[in-house]
């Protein structure tokens, strides 16, 4: 299998254009996707190889053009719909959690919306409070979603075409300051499943489950607490739902204790789900009551030395972990 | 092709032109009675939640789906029982549906408003206000991208004008010319309140500031509803874009079962005129008769049928069983 270096970003435009070529079906609308190929220019190059009728820019209109999505989804089409920043997602939530997240259960599995929406999530961006947002918890929390989380190029890929190829509504959220991150990826097709968790680096004495933008901090705050001699498992759920709690309890289990972490608010959000899975499956085993670190219950400010105070960093979670590992 | 004459040609036509309008005036029988043993099924408390009733609005959805073929897309609303009959659903299914039972359309998971069925094109009823627009128009886009030549119609009552969506999708439908029909059910109230506190402007206005084709129709008037139906949707199937068609009807009920003291907003008399005057059942038949297509008698045999059709049908459902309880967390995802 021939492994390359891509950045994220080309990784996740590889996964478009391969499932694009493999299926006339799969087709991408958004606004400034086609010749601008996106703020972001995730998409550059996509609407010269597939033509302007698969790769459509649409008018600044989050919920009609989701609700498209939805429709084209139920009758033939396989929609890869693009929100630019995650914080419009507010504008499509009756499409996706009335619409997208119901046709099937409610119409007793006759209908199905295989539709992917990609957008985009995280803070440091210097963006201010209507563009920084990480708002993946919302789509978890409704029955009939799936929602995707990936941390690295390879995963970005192979998680990207296995949600366009899934039958159902997925939300796939990328870490807009994660584009430029580069990794090995094959230049082959390959498919992740989506509920299966990855470690992204072993340990014995704390678990640190983090998703996306969290998942590079957990690694760099590992390197930390190596030197301390503290060994940090990094776990990755890669999917937020499905969710394999299995692999993180095994993690939990081994270590004892435990930091969820999650760009999103730690408050009602992802990581205080995943806090009491592991509180359900795993207390007994604990030696340390789970922490959360998620973004600070705050608006995202634009003043730099304020927005960098609101998420978690490596020296804030190596310090966490420290402190973790010396009371017991 | 043909080498017949044209005199039989036009008998033919002629025999088409009444079976028809025979047809079109018993599916709005259909509707009637339909809705009539909803009512009864409600008040007697065999239907659990909410029974919106499509009575007297039964020429729009008949003169339009009389215009599509089956494999045409609609979506439909809250207020869907005639839409889904209309466009060629069973009434035993129908009500087993609506007592949420497991032989309903949605084995009993979605219930009066939500009765989706793609044997017959029906994308699904949708209890958000405008909440199908989307759907409507995004099956247009499949149809044109695909080539398969299907029109999708979406049903909305005028309160779905307040809805920011459908201005969304209108714009994107006249832009990417999709074969898409919206179609507003002009009942006159949104629930309670009479449309013209709460619509500025004209409706028609709505659409044509898209460049959409715009119509409007008597919505009493099962032809003049089809015939302006059949031009839309030649005009959409052959690729000239969407269109949006007004069709002016009432609702005779309340904006549900439970809806009974309705005289803080609109008056006894203005309901009576209505159902005197301006019944589509009635105006339909009186044409029949005119027409010589057919007889007192053999109308009052469309509606016998029709009635024991619908009694049938709520045996069924009613003796009809539960889905278990293990159907609970079935088909969350496909």
């Amino acid at each position: 299998m021939p492994e390359r270096e891509l950045t994220f970003a080309q990784a996740v435009r590889e996964a478009l254009a391969e499932e694009m070529r493999r299926d006339s079906s799969v087709c991408i609308f958004g606004e400034d996707v086609a010749e601008a190929g996106t703020p972001f220019k995730v998409l550059s190059g996509l609407v010269e190889e597939f033509g302007a009728e698969r790769v459509l820019d649409t008018p600044i209109s989050e919920a009609g053009f989701t609700g498209i999505g939805v429709g084209a989804a139920m009758t033939g089409l396989r929609p890869v719909v693009d929100i630019m920043f995650g914080d419009f997602l507010t504008l499509t939530m009756d499409q996706m959690v009335n619409q997208a997240a119901k046709a099937h259960y409610m119409s007793g599995g006759h209908w199905k919306v295989p539709m992917v929406l990609r957008t985009t999530l995280g803070a440091t961006r210097r963006s201010a409070a209507q563009h920084s947002q990480s708002l993946h918890a919302w789509f978890s929390h409704v029955p009939g979603l799936k929602v995707v989380l990936p941390s690295t190029p390879y995963d970005a890929k192979g998680l990207l075409k296995t949600a366009i190829r899934d039958e159902n509504p997925v939300v796939f959220f990328e870490d807009k300051m994660m584009y430029k991150l580069k990794g090995q990826v094959p230049a082959d097709d390959y498919t992740i499943p989506l509920g299966v968790a990855d470690v992204k680096r072993e340990g014995d004495d704390i678990t640190l489950v983090a998703t996306s933008s969290m998942v590079q901090v957990a690694l760099g705050a590992a390197v930390l607490l190596e030197k301390e001699g503290i060994s940090a498992e990094v776990v990755d759920p890669r999917t937020t739902w499905p969710l394999d709690e299995k692999t993180i309890l095994d993690s939990v289990k081994k270590t004892s204790r435990v930091i969820v972490m999650d760009e999103g608010y730690g408050r009602y959000g992802v990581a205080a789900e995943l806090a009491a899975v592991i509180a359900e499956g795993a207390f007994y085993d604990l030696d340390a009551p789970v922490k959360r670190m998620g973004a600070m219950h705050v608006p995202i400010p634009f003043s730099p030395p304020l927005e960098d105070v609101t998420v978690p960093t490596e020296e804030t979670v190596y310090k966490a972990a420290k402190e973790m590992c010396a009371k017991s | 092709m043909s080498t017949v004459t044209a005199k039989p040609e036009a008998s033919r036509e002629a025999a088409s032109e009444k079976d028809k309008w025979l047809r079109a005036y018993r599916q709005m029988v259909r509707i009637r009675l339909f809705e009539e043993q909803v009512n009864e099924l409600y008040t007697r408390a065999l239907m659990p939640g909410l029974a919106h009733l499509y009575s007297g609005e039964e020429a729009v959805a008949v003169g339009i789906c009389e215009a599509l073929r089956i494999d045409d897309y609609i979506t439909s609303t809250h207020r869907g029982h005639g839409h889904c009959l209309a466009k060629g659903a069973s009434p035993d299914r129908m009500f087993a549906e609506l007592l949420g039972k497991e032989a309903g359309y949605c084995r009993g998971k979605g219930g009066s408003m939500h009765i989706a069925d793609p044997a017959t094109g029906n994308l699904g009823a949708n209890a958000i206000v405008g909440g199908s627009v989307g759907i409507a128009t995004g099956a247009a886009f499949a149809s044109k991208r695909l080539g398969n030549g299907r029109v999708a119609v979406c049903f909305f009552g005028e309160g779905a004008l307040g809805q920011g969506s459908l201005y969304e999708v209108m714009n994107l439908a006249q832009l990417w010319k999709l074969p898409v029909i919206y179609v507003c059910e002009n009942n006159l109230y949104n629930e309670y309140t009479h449309y013209s506190e709460t619509t500025a402007g004209t409706i028609l206005g709505r659409a044509a500031a898209f460049g959409i084709e715009t119509a409007a129709a008597d919505g009493q008037d099962v032809r003049a509803v089809n015939e302006v139906a059949t031009r839309l949707v030649k005009r959409a199937r052959a690729g000239e874009g969407p269109a949006f068609l007004q069709a002016d009807t009432y609702r005779y009920s309340g904006h549900h079962v439970g809806d009974i003291n309705r005289e803080y907003y609109r008056s006894k008399t203005e309901e009576q005129r209505w159902k005197t005057d301006r019944d589509p059942i009635k105006l339909q038949s009186n044409w029949l008769i005119e027409q010589r297509y057919a007889d007192a008698a053999a109308l009052e045999q469309i509606t016998m049928e029709a009635r024991a059709e619908m009694e049938a049908a709520v045996k069924f459902a009613v003796t009809a069983p539960y889905p278990s309880v293990d159907q609970v967390d079935e088909d969350i995802y496909a």
